[in-house]
C-alpha cells in the first residue's frame, strides 16, 4: 500500500527517517549534503540515506587510521569482549534488523528472522576468534641455530570493505566482523540499495563499546566512492565482495587502483572477470581474517 | 710483510720489563671512576655499566674470524709469530728439575734442524722451579714466568699469596702469572679482587725498583658468562695487571676464541680510555697451528696489529709448539713432516 | 702497511664447467629458443664474459607453460605427496653434494664473496629443499584449511641478489605442494638456475615439472601475462611488483610479492655494543648491501651516536673488499654496471643534500664494478638516502632520543620488510617488536634466515610470506566458503 494514499482516519503520519553516515564514532551528514531514497524490494520508500562522497571516504580513512593503533594494540580478550557486546546489542535490536532485512531483501518474516539469527551468530563466531588467532596462526619456528624465533599474526591496518549488495546484514557481518576481529579498522561502503541494516548496525556499534573509528560506514553509490577507497594510499587492504552486482563497477579496475600501494585485495567470488555474490549462509572459514593479517616474525638469540 | 727474527722479538716492545710501575692503580681508578674513595659499590656501578656481551653474536663473530684462510707467506709469518708468543709451560705436580731443564732446552733450540726457528717468549713454571729455569736459560732473552698466588685455585690467605709472589721474584722470575680469587669476584667483592691484584702488582717490584710484569689469570672457565669475562678484564686492568690471561689450564673450558675476543676488545677499549696497552694471554687448550692462527687473526682484526707482538700477546701452551714446528718444517721442505722429526721434551708420564 | 697481510686465498674455479652458451630448460631438456635472442652474462668482478644465455621469447614462455601444464595434469598433480617429497629430498642431497660447484658459480656470476655463497646461499638453498620435502605428504597437518590443493602452474620471477637461494625459496614450496613451475632467473645471474636444471635432470624429476627460461623484463612479463599461469611468485623491486599487481588485476591469478625495503636498524644506549657493531655491518654490508631486508637506515640513540660511529668506522676499516673468489673477502663486487650507477647516483644525491659522506678508503680492483663501504652521517628522514632503497653498501645514520621516536622514524616509510633492535632490556625488545610495522624483526641479531621462518613484508614491501608453514599457504587453495 503506497504510503501517500492515506485517509484522515488512517494511522498517524509517520516520521520519516533520514539517516547519516557513521564516521569516527559520530553520525555526520555527508559533506556533500546529498541524500538518496532507500526503497524496498517493491519500490516503496523506506528512508532517506546520506549519499556519501569521496571526501566522506577520506574522512573515514582518517578516522580509521586514528583508531587503528589502539584497536590493534588492545588485548585480544578485550577485543573479544567488545565484539561480543556488539552481538548483545544486535540481539536487542533483533526486531528492527528483521524488519529491515525483510524490507530490504524482500524476504518472508521467517526467512528474515533466520538471516538475522545467522548474522548475530556469525558475529559471535568472529568475536570468539580474537584470542585464538595468534595461537592458531602463529608459533615458534624451529630454526637451525641458537635463536628464539616466533611468528605471530598482526592486523594489516585500515581495510576498505565493499559490503555485499544483496545480503544486507548477513553479508555485511560476514565481511566486517573478520576485519575488526583480527584487529584492523574498517571503512565500509554499504550495500548501495539496501543500506538500512548497515545503518542499524552502526547504531549498535555506537551504543556498544567499539571505539569510534574502528568501523566507519558510508552509505551511497558504490561506483562513486569505491574507486577513492581502492586508490587511497593510506588504506592497506580492500575487500571487493560488494563489487558483485554493483552498478557501474568492474572489480578489476578497483584491483588495478589498489595495486598502486600494493593493497591486500580480496577478490569477489566468481570466475574470470565475473563477480558473483556468494551464498553467505555457508559456514565461513578463516580466510577473511587471514587475508587482512600480516605475519610478523621476531628473532632473538639465546645466550647466557 | 715482515718476518720475525729472533733478535727483535720480546725486546721489540714499547717499554721493557724492568721499568717500575708508572701509575698508582688506586689513584687512577679513583680518577677513572670519578670518586674520591674507591668503594665496592663504585666499582660495581662501573663494571656493571660496561656494555653487555651477547653470547650468540660474540661467538658468531669469533667463528667468522675462524674461517679466515691464511696461506703461504701469511701462514709463514703467523707460524713464526705464534712460536715467538708462546709461554712454554709445565705446571705439574710431577715437575722435576730435569723436566724443567728439558723445557728450557726446547725453548732455546725449538728445532735443532733449523736454527732460524724463533724461540718462545718465556718458559712458565711453578715458583719453586724458577731458579732452575733461569739457570738453564742462561742469558738468553727468553723470560721466566712463574705462576703464583696459590695457583691454580687461589684459595689461600693474602700473606701466603704475596710471599709466593715475592719468592718467585727473588728466584729470578721476569713475569708473574697470578690467579684472581674467583669466589670473591662471583660474590660481588670486586674491591677485594682489585686489592688483591694491586697488592700482588706491588709485590712484583724488585729491590732495585724494577718490576716483573704481572699477568692476571681470570680463570674464565669459572666465570662462565661473557659479561663476567668483560668485567673481570676491566677490573684486572684497572687494578694494574700488565696482561689479562684466560686460564690456569686446570679448568675446562680454558682459552676459547670468543673469550679471547672479548679480552681483546677490552684491551682495545682500555687503550682508547687510558692510552695504555695491556697484554692478552689465552692459555690452555690451544694445541694446533690452525687454532693459533685463528687467535692471531682475531688479535689483528679486533685489537689491531699493535698487539701482534710477543710483548703484548702470548699463548700459554706446551704441545702447541711442536705442532707449529711441524707446520714450519712442512712449509720449508714442501712435504708433510711427522712427530719423529720434532723433539719432544714433555712426553706423557703415564 | 699492515703487519699481518693475508696472502691471496682464492677458491679454485676448476670445479665449474661452463658451456659457451645455454638454451632454455623446457620439458626436461635444454632446447633452442623460438624467436628469442641471446645475451651475455659477465663476471661483475672482472667484466669477463662467462657465457651466453637465451633471451626467451613469448613463444618460448608459452612452450614452457604448456610443458608445465602437461606435467601438472599428467604426473605431478597426481603424484602422492610422499613421492613428491622423495624427489625434493633427492634435489636437496644433490645440492649438498655439488655445493662447491654451486658456490663458485654463484660467486662468478653474481660477484658475492665465496664465503657467503659457500656458507649462506648454497647451504640454505639445500635446507629449503630438505624442509619442504618433508611437507609434501603432510600438507593436511599444516593448518592451511580444508583439503589443500595445488594451484597448478606457477610462474616465478627471481632477483639477482641471491640467485640460487631465491630459486630454492620459490621452487621448493611450489613442488612440495604439487604445483609445476616456470621460473625466470634474473638477467644478470642466470647461471646457477641453469646448473639447477642439471640437478633436476640428475634427480630424474619428470619432464616439465621445473622449467627454466632465461631472459630480461619482457620474458618476465610474458610469464606474468600468460593466461595459463595460475599463480605468480615474484621477488624484486617494489616498482616491478606494482607492475605485476597491475598486470594481474581483474584476473584470477594469485600472487605473492617479496619487494623492497628500507629497514631501520635501531641501536639503544644499552646495546651490547660490540655485537651491535657486527649487526650493523652484517645488516648493510652482507652481500654488498644487495639485500631487500638490509639494515640500510641506522637509527642510533643520540647519546651514544658519536661513540658508535667511531667504533663502526674502525670496524669498517677491517672489511676486506676485493676478489669475490678469495676466501677472505668480506665485500665483493656490485652485481652490474647499472646497479653501480644507481648506487653512485643516490650517494651523490646524499652528498648534495648535505649528509656527511665517509668510506673506508680501501683499494678497489681496476676492472669490474666496485663500491667502497660507505657511511652517511647527519642524515635526516627527508634525505633521499633515508627514503629510497639504495641496494648497495651504503649506510645512512640517523639519531633518535626516545623509543617512541625510534619507532616513529622506523615506521615512517612506505616499506615494511624488516627491522633491527639492539638493547639488553628484554621488555623494550618486546615492546619495540610490537610497534615496528615490519614482517621480520631481528632483535640483537640481523639478516638471519631459515627455511622454517616466514619471511615477507608489510605495506609496499609486498604480500605473502615465504618459508615455514606460512609460506606453504601461498601455494595451495583450500575449500573456502567466502
Amino acid at each position: 500500500m503506497p504510503t501517500n494514499q492515506r485517509t484522515a482516519t488512517d494511522a498517524r503520519v509517520d516520521v520519516r527517517k533520514t539517516y547519516k553516515l557513521y564516521i569516527g564514532g559520530k553520525f555526520p551528514r555527508s559533506e556533500s549534503g546529498r541524500s538518496y531514497e532507500v526503497l524496498d524490494g517493491r519500490g516503496r520508500f523506506l528512508a532517506n540515506a546520506s549519499q556519501g562522497s569521496r571526501k566522506d571516504a577520506r574522512d573515514a580513512v582518517v578516522a580509521a587510521r586514528a583508531a587503528f593503533p589502539k584497536w590493534a594494540g588492545a588485548t585480544a580478550y578485550n577485543r573479544g569482549q567488545v565484539l561480543y557486546r556488539v552481538a548483545e546489542v544486535m540481539e536487542g535490536r533483533r526486531a528492527q534488523f528483521v524488519a529491515e532485512v525483510r524490507a530490504s531483501e524482500g524476504l518472508t518474516e521467517r526467512r528474515a528472522e533466520a538471516v538475522v539469527n545467522a548474522a548475530i551468530d556469525r558475529w559471535v563466531w568472529y568475536a570468539g576468534w580474537t584470542d585464538k588467532l595468534a595461537q592458531v596462526l602463529g608459533g615458534l619456528n624451529p630454526v637451525a641455530g641458537p635463536y628464539f624465533d616466533i611468528s605471530a599474526p598482526e592486523p594489516t591496518g585500515v581495510v576498505g570493505v565493499l559490503a555485499p549488495q544483496r545480503s544486507s546484514l548477513l553479508g555485511l557481518v560476514s565481511v566486517v566482523a573478520p576485519v575488526i576481529a583480527s584487529g584492523n579498522t574498517a571503512v565500509v561502503l554499504t550495500s548501495e540499495l539496501r543500506p538500512l541494516p548497515a545503518i542499524t548496525l552502526s547504531e549498535a556499534l555506537a551504543t556498544s563499546d567499539v571505539p569510534g573509528g574502528v568501523v566507519n560506514l558510508i552509505t551511497g553509490r558504490t561506483a562513486e566512492v569505491a574507486p577513492w577507497i581502492a586508490s587511497h594510499r593510506d588504506v592497506n587492504a580492500i575487500d571487493l565482495a560488494g563489487a558483485a552486482e554493483a552498478e557501474g563497477i568492474a572489480w578489476g579496475d578497483l584491483e588495478l587502483a589498489a595495486a598502486e600501494n600494493l593493497k591486500r585485495v580480496v577478490r569477489p567470488a566468481g570466475e574470470g572477470s565475473d563477480a558473483v555474490e556468494p551464498d553467505w549462509t555457508r559456514t565461513p572459514d578463516m580466510s577473511r581474517m587471514t587475508a587482512f593479517l600480516e605475519t610478523k616474525t621476531v628473532w632473538h638469540p639465546k645466550g647466557r | 710483510m715482515k718476518s720475525i727474527s729472533p733478535a727483535v722479538r720480546v725486546v721489540a716492545a714499547p717499554s721493557d720489563s724492568t721499568s717500575a710501575p708508572s701509575v698508582d692503580p688506586t689513584g687512577r681508578a679513583r680518577d677513572l671512576l670519578g670518586v674520591s674513595r674507591l668503594t665496592n659499590s663504585a666499582l660495581t656501578s662501573w663494571l656493571h655499566g660496561l656494555p653487555g656481551v651477547d653470547q650468540v653474536g660474540c661467538e658468531g663473530r669469533a667463528a667468522g674470524l675462524g674461517t679466515r684462510s691464511i696461506k703461504t707467506t701469511s701462514k709463514a709469518f703467523a707460524i713464526d709469530m705464534a712460536i715467538s708468543m708462546i709461554d712454554l709451560t709445565t705446571l705439574e705436580g710431577a715437575d722435576t728439575a730435569g723436566k724443567v731443564r728439558g723445557l728450557a732446552a726446547k725453548a732455546l733450540h725449538p728445532d735443532p734442524s733449523d736454527p732460524s726457528t724463533p724461540s718462545p717468549a718465556a718458559v712458565c713454571v711453578y715458583g719453586d722451579m724458577v731458579a732452575t729455569a733461569r739457570a738453564a736459560l742462561g742469558d738468553s732473552p727468553i723470560n721466566v714466568a712463574a705462576v703464583a698466588t696459590a695457583f691454580p685455585s687461589g684459595r689461600a690467605l693474602m700473606p701466603v699469596k704475596l710471599a709466593d709472589t715475592r719468592d718467585a721474584i727473588a728466584a729470578g722470575a721476569d713475569e708473574i702469572d697470578m690467579v684472581i680469587d674467583r669466589g670473591a669476584f662471583l660474590s660481588g667483592d670486586y674491591l677485594g679482587v682489585f686489592r688483591e691484584i694491586a697488592q700482588v702488582a706491588e709485590a712484583c717490584v724488585r729491590e732495585d725498583g724494577s718490576r716483573a710484569r704481572l699477568k692476571v689469570i681470570m680463570e674464565t672457565g669459572e666465570l662462565v658468562t661473557y659479561d663476567n669475562v668483560r668485567r673481570a678484564s676491566w677490573l684486572s686492568m684497572l687494578a694494574g695487571g700488565d696482561f689479562i690471561k684466560t686460564s690456569t689450564g686446570k679448568v675446562s673450558p680454558a682459552a676459547t676464541l670468543p673469550v679471547t675476543l672479548i679480552m681483546l676488545e677490552a684491551v682495545r677499549d682500555w687503550r682508547d680510555l687510558t692510552g695504555e696497552m695491556v697484554g692478552v694471554k689465552p692459555a690452555g687448550g690451544i694445541r694446533t697451528s690452525k687454532d693459533a692462527i685463528k687467535f692471531l687473526v682475531t688479535v689483528s682484526e679486533i685489537a689491531g696489529d699493535d698487539w701482534l707482538d710477543p710483548f703484548w700477546f702470548r699463548f700459554g701452551a706446551s704441545s702447541l709448539l711442536n705442532d707449529l714446528l711441524l707446520q714450519r718444517q712442512r712449509m720449508r721442505i714442501g712435504a708433510y713432516s711427522g712427530p719423529d722429526y720434532v723433539t719432544d721434551d714433555s712426553p706423557s708420564l703415564y | 702497511m699492515a703487519k699481518f697481510e693475508y696472502a691471496p686465498a682464492p677458491e679454485s674455479r676448476a670445479v665449474v664447467d661452463l658451456a659457451p652458451s645455454y638454451g632454455l630448460f623446457i620439458n626436461g631438456e635444454f632446447t633452442e629458443s623460438q624467436g628469442g635472442s641471446a645475451f651475455k652474462t659477465v663476471n661483475p668482478a672482472t667484466e669477463e664474459v662467462l657465457s651466453e644465455v637465451t633471451d626467451a621469447s613469448a613463444a618460448d614462455v608459452d612452450r614452457a607453460v604448456a610443458a608445465a601444464r602437461r606435467a601438472y595434469n599428467g604426473v605431478w598433480g597426481r603424484m602422492s605427496g610422499a613421492d613428491r617429497g622423495k624427489y625434493l629430498f633427492r634435489i636437496a642431497r644433490i645440492l649438498q653434494e655439488r655445493a662447491r660447484e654451486f658456490a663458485v658459480l654463484e660467486t662468478l656470476d653474481n660477484g658475492k664473496p665465496i664465503k657467503e655463497s659457500r656458507d649462506v646461499d648454497v647451504p640454505l638453498a639445500a635446507a629449503h629443499f630438505f624442509y619442504h620435502a618433508g611437507w609434501a605428504d603432510k600438507l593436511e597437518y599444516a593448518g592451511l584449511g580444508t583439503n589443500p590443493r595445488a594451484h597448478g602452474v606457477v610462474g616465478q620471477v627471481i632477483p639477482w641478489n641471491f640467485p640460487l637461494l631465491m630459486l630454492a625459496w620459490k621452487i621448493a614450496p611450489a613442488l612440495a605442494t604439487g604445483n609445476t613451475v616456470v621460473l625466470k632467473p634474473a638477467e644478470t645471474t642466470p647461471l646457477t638456475a641453469l646448473l639447477f636444471a642439471d640437478v633436476v635432470q640428475q634427480a630424474d624429476l619428470p619432464p616439465g615439472v621445473v622449467n627454466i627460461v632465461t631472459g630480461a623484463g619482457a620474458t618476465g612479463q610474458a610469464i606474468v601475462d600468460h593466461p595459463d599461469i595460475d599463480k605468480l611468485a615474484f621477488t624484486g623491486s617494489t616498482g616491478v611488483g606494482k607492475m605485476i599487481a597491475r598486470s594481474i588485476a581483474g584476473t584470477r591469478k594469485k600472487a605473492t610479492l617479496e619487494l623492497g625495503g628500507k629497514a631501520a636498524n635501531i641501536i639503544f644506549e644499552d646495546a651490547a655494543i660490540d655485537q651491535a657493531v657486527e649487526g650493523i655491518v652484517n645488516g648493510i654490508f652482507f652481500n654488498q648491501g644487495h639485500v631487500c631486508c638490509a639494515g640500510s637506515r641506522l637509527l642510533v640513540q643520540e647519546n651514544i651516536a658519536e661513540d658508535l660511529e667511531r667504533r663502526l668506522k674502525r670496524r669498517l676499516q677491517t672489511l676486506r673488499v676485493g676478489d669475490p673468489l678469495d676466501k677472505n673477502t668480506d665485500v665483493g663486487a656490485i652485481n652490474s654496471k647499472a646497479q653501480l650507477s644507481r648506487i653512485t647516483e643516490l650517494t651523490a644525491a646524499g652528498e648534495a643534500e648535505g649528509a656527511e659522506r665517509w668510506d673506508n678508503g680501501c683499494e678497489l680492483p681496476a676492472k669490474g664494478f666496485w663500491f667502497r663501504p660507505t657511511v652517511f652521517t647527519g642524515v635526516s628522514q627527508g634525505h633521499r638516502i633515508a627514503q629510497e632503497e639504495i641496494f648497495g653498501p651504503v649506510l645512512s645514520v640517523l639519531t633518535f632520543r626516545t623509543p617512541q621516536e625510534a619507532v616513529a622514524k622506523a615506521n615512517n616509510t612506505p616499506y615494511g620488510l624488516s627491522a633491527g633492535v639492539w638493547t639488553e632490556k628484554g621488555s623494550r625488545i618486546l615492546w619495540m617488536a610490537d610497534q615496528l610495522r615490519a614482517g621480520v624483526v631481528w632483535a640483537n641479531t640481523f639478516n638471519k634466515f631459515d627455511p622454517t621462518s616466514p619471511f615477507g613484508g608489510y605495506k609496499e614491501s609486498g604480500y605473502g610470506r615465504e618459508g615455514g608453514r606460512h609460506g606453504l599457504s601461498a601455494y595451495v587453495t583450500t575449500e573456502s566458503n567466502g
